[in-house]
């Protein structure tokens, strides 16, 4: 049996008092544990950025690379060793700018990596530069006078990219983020767990309308396989289907019982209905928290080993030597 | 009959298969070739393709030719110009022209020779060869058309008929060459096993070709060339880009490790993907990724996870992958790193090749970047140096950057399979588990400099790395200015060190000569043949062609020093020659540099090198 402290490595944490990032760190050390995989079977990569620096604080096996890179170099750590436990640390920047093109591949491959996309819509390392999660018209040291572009929303790029697993977090909900990631790492394929992620130093308070404990409950919806869509201080809001949208009621209110509310069903293959759920953005809607989707599909690096056993099956030679001597062979006597 | 006609006897016979790139020449050439060499010539053999996939029908730019020598001695090129051309058309004959001897045989399909055959390759008039001022070469005319056609009748339709128009020029330089034909029937029925139809109609072609030649009389020369004896063992034709494919697979097996290839498409290096792909049998795994940089970095996540590792790609491709290269020399893991070069800059000339990605190699990185650089100097040797820098990436724990180029991985040539204790063992500096207590991923042998390879996997060496800087001692991330200067000199004394381990450089031909020359990578072949002829013909030089490029050979120094004269021949303005001086003080070697996208020509060389020598 594993303990939270087997994972972290005895490096002094850097990142900002107060930093988002460090509820993260927190909750991975947690969800490990949970999981029982061995320290050394674990490999965490991550790119450049703030929440890239996570490898060096977990005693597992890390791999601090490059500016976008990581989900490559991630996909060539799984493809190459799949007993590994492969996690990859990324931000809003690293995974959705430069690194966008790897992300979006290795969503649609399909290899058993955890992504944890650590989303503060800002570049910290740099010192606060909008991000590509940035909303249109944020002003930033390099947008002076507002962003004149729209931003990815995490969820659609995945969805579109025919993601199989997203689930969304709180950085500091450090009581039901280990449970998300607990079910990123069973889920056989490509995880995305998004986590809205407060930057106290750029971009302090962003998620204040959403996050805030007195904001929460209404502000917030959390998603549970098999349960109803409940919300609400006294869980007495629930979602319902209103023609192709959806919609907030209130229980025993304009007609609508419990009957009425969604149940959450993350197998679902067809991704509309997840895909509008992940999309709610706290105004009308609730944000959607917890496992919003999570459907099976073959995972890239084990579809690698089946073909391989599949073509050794029906050809014999093992070695270059066996191999070349089934070709347009002459001998010299 | 054909015994009364004049037979020549050579030593060796240049060849050139050429018609529309839809023709199929590059199919006759490759089974006119194998079957040379089933027979015991020596061969080189050059595909010469156009970038367009099919050019308009009949132009000029949709010519693509397959150039051969065949010898009874050994061969080092495919040639400088031909004594035997195919031409299926007027564009390829156009295009040819320049490449033919004075007194060659041309054969052309004179079906495909009408008025606007000629006027589609810009012909004035209705005498290409007149035109071209080819008037002493010997013409065989035949109605390949027709005469498929007509071999074919009842059999196959005109499609058919058309499609086999290169099959029965095969059939006719069969005979012009006094090959028998069992051997190109063989390979055609292993070739087109699946589809009997065209199977028959290639074989009644092949024949017909054959007995056309026989029974024309034609008043040409036919070819006898002299068989050699090989060194004994089974033998197979390889192009370079297959060979290095077979030596990354080597390589692998002699480490025993997994071998891992994270790869993008890019001309002219895509077959060596393609051949790993379809090597599941041996356990290679391949992945066709996003792009260039996903190509070099699910490499980087494989070797961390303890594959041997590569990607391939040309020189736009390597350009992309320079970051993570340095992430490579950063980091400290094996990597291969091959680049097939080709004519550049930009997108340059995609199928032509080149040696212009040399500072590319050594240089091209941010940073104290220093990697191993090795070049493949002829088709098969793209084997042995893929398997040298297997073994130098996962022994010193670095990247290794191989270029071969579009030269020697198209060309091909017999290649004796090897067995494999014919090469030296791999061995990784793996950690021990005696080393777990006080281990760092930064403690190196202080001997050559290297590191210790511990994988993800292995209990008690859980450990974090990537491109920061970190401490000599704790291998921890440090900014320290006096620790960063020592890591720099770390990481480039390490790949200094390589020297001590790889073969010394050699020189070739006369230890007293006057001349050295000096070449690297593909040009070998052009080379040796050059300074044979200049020694043939009475003059003293010495030749030394390199395959080290970083480190250098330890007496690399040495021999560059001892000639009086120095000639750094290479195709660019000087890459090579400007790495050595930069390396050896006082270095002042003249230069032959030529950018053209073609292989040199031997006889220009050999005026070259006269030249200086007389100088």
């Amino acid at each position: 049996m594993f303990e939270a402290k087997d994972y972290k490595s005895p490096q002094l944490v850097r990142w900002c008092p107060g930093c988002g990032d460090y509820g993260v760190l927190n909750s991975l050390h947690k969800a490990m544990a949970q999981l029982a995989v061995a320290p050394h079977n674990i490999a965490v990569i991550s790119g450049i950025g703030c929440s890239s620096r996570l490898p060096y604080y977990m005693n597992t096996y890390g791999f601090h690379t490059i500016h976008g890179r990581g989900a490559a170099i991630a996909t060539g750590v799984k493809v190459a060793n799949p007993a590994l436990s492969v996690w990859l640390a990324t931000g809003d920047g690293d995974c959705l700018a430069i690194g966008g093109n790897h992300f979006i591949h290795a969503v649609r491959r399909n290899v058993d990596i955890n992504i944890l996309l650590m989303n503060n819509k800002i570049y910290g390392l740099t010192k606060g530069q909008y991000s590509p999660t940035s909303a249109r018209g944020f002003v930033s040291k390099s947008s002076p006078f507002g962003t004149i572009e729209d931003p990815f929303r995490p969820a659609e790029l995945a969805f579109g990219a025919r993601g199989r697993f997203f689930a969304r977090t709180i950085d500091t909900d450090v009581k039901n983020t280990p449970e998300i990631l607990v079910a990123a790492a069973r889920h056989k394929g490509t995880s995305v767990v998004e986590v809205i992620l407060n930057c106290v130093i750029f971009n302090d308070g962003i998620n204040d309308s959403i996050v805030k404990q007195e904001n929460r409950p209404d502000r917030t919806i959390f998603l549970r396989h098999g349960e109803k869509m409940i919300f609400g201080k006294n869980r007495e809001k629930g979602l319902v289907r209103d023609g192709f949208t959806l919609k907030a009621v209130t229980i025993g209110e304009n007609g609508y019982t419990l009957d009425d509310v969604l149940v959450h069903d993350t197998t679902l293959s067809d991704p509309f209905l997840h895909s509008q759920l992940a999309l709610m953005d706290g105004a009308e809607l609730p944000v959607a928290l917890g496992v919003i989707r999570d459907v099976e599909a073959p995972a890239y690096e084990e579809e690698m080993e089946r073909q391989i056993a599949e073509v050794q099956e029906k050809k014999p030679a093992r070695t270059l030597k066996e191999y070349l001597m089934t070709g347009d062979v002459w001998e010299v006597k | 009959m054909a015994n009364e006609m004049k037979v020549k006897e050579l030593e060796n016979v240049v060849i050139r298969f050429s018609g529309d790139s839809g023709d199929g020449m590059q199919l006759v050439g490759t089974l006119f070739s194998n079957l040379s060499a089933a027979l015991g010539n020596e061969i080189i053999t050059f595909p010469d393709y156009p970038a367009e996939i099919r050019a308009p029908h009949g132009t000029l730019s949709g010519v693509s030719g397959y150039q051969m020598q065949l010898g009874a001695k050994k061969v080092y090129t495919p040639g400088d110009k031909a004594d035997v051309l195919i031409a299926m058309n007027p564009a390829a004959l156009k295009v040819n022209a320049q490449f033919l001897k004075p007194d060659s045989v041309v054969i052309i399909d004179t079906d495909s020779f009408q008025a606007e055959d000629l006027e589609r390759a810009l012909f004035l008039t209705d005498n290409p060869f007149q035109e071209l001022g080819l008037t002493s070469v010997q013409v065989v005319a035949a109605p390949v058309t027709q005469l498929c056609k007509k071999a074919l009748e009842g059999i196959a339709d005109n499609k058919q008929a058309l499609k086999s128009r290169n099959i029965f020029a095969l059939g006719l330089v069969c005979w012009l060459f006094n090959r028998p034909l069992e051997i190109v029937e063989k390979l055609l029925s292993e070739k087109f096993k699946k589809k009997p139809v065209v199977l028959q109609a290639n074989l009644l072609v092949l024949r017909a070709g054959f007995d056309y030649g026989h029974n024309i009389h034609a008043a040409v020369s036919t070819y006898r060339i002299e068989t050699i004896p090989h060194q004994k063992g089974f033998y197979i034709d390889v192009n370079g880009n297959k060979a290095t494919a077979y030596g990354l697979i080597a390589a692998a097996e002699r480490a025993g490790l997994s071998l891992f290839l994270g790869s993008y498409p890019i001309t002219p290096a895509t077959d060596i993907m393609q051949e790993l792909a379809a090597r599941k049998e041996l356990g290679v795994k391949v992945m066709q990724t996003e792009d260039e940089i996903a190509g070099i970095c699910t490499a980087i996540g494989a070797s961390f996870a303890g594959n041997l590792a590569a990607t391939s790609t040309s020189g736009p491709g390597l350009a992309l992958k320079s970051e993570a290269i340095g992430l490579a020399v950063m980091a400290e893991i094996p990597l291969v790193v091959i680049d097939v070069q080709r004519a550049g800059p930009s997108t340059g000339l995609p199928t032509k090749s080149e040696q212009t990605d040399l500072m590319q190699a050594l240089y091209g990185r941010n940073g104290e970047s220093p990697a191993v650089v090795l070049a493949a100097i002829s088709p098969t040797d793209c084997f042995d140096a893929a398997f040298w820098a297997s073994k130098l990436a996962l022994e010193h724990l670095t990247p290794v950057i191989l270029l071969t180029d579009g030269y020697i991985a198209n060309g091909s040539s017999a290649w004796r399979i090897p067995d494999l204790e014919e090469y030296p063992t791999i061995q990784p500096p793996y950690v021990q588990p005696e080393m777990a207590k006080d281990w760092k991923p930064y403690h190196r042998n202080p001997e050559n400099e290297v590191r210790y390879w511990a994988i993800p996997g292995t209990e008690g060496f859980a450990h974090r790395i990537g491109g920061l800087e970190k401490d000599f001692h704790l291998s921890t991330i440090c900014t320290d200015p006096e620790n960063h200067q020592k890591m720099v000199e770390v990481r480039q004394a390490k790949i200094n060190k390589i020297a001590d381990v790889i073969p010394l450089q050699e020189v070739l031909g006369d230890e007293d000569a006057e001349v050295l020359v000096v070449g690297w990578g593909g040009t070998y072949g052009h080379l040796s043949e050059a300074v044979e002829k200049v020694r043939e013909s009475g003059k003293k030089v010495a030749f030394s062609h390199f395959r080290f490029i970083q480190p250098l050979p330890k007496n690399a120094e040495e021999i560059l020093k001892k000639y009086p004269k120095v000639l750094v021949v290479e195709q660019s303005l000087g890459q090579f020659a400007g790495y050595l001086r930069a390396k050896i003080d006082g270095f002042a070697p003249y230069q032959f540099n030529r950018v053209k996208g073609q292989p040199f020509v031997v006889s220009r060389l050999v005026e070259e090198i006269n030249k200086i020598a007389d100088e």
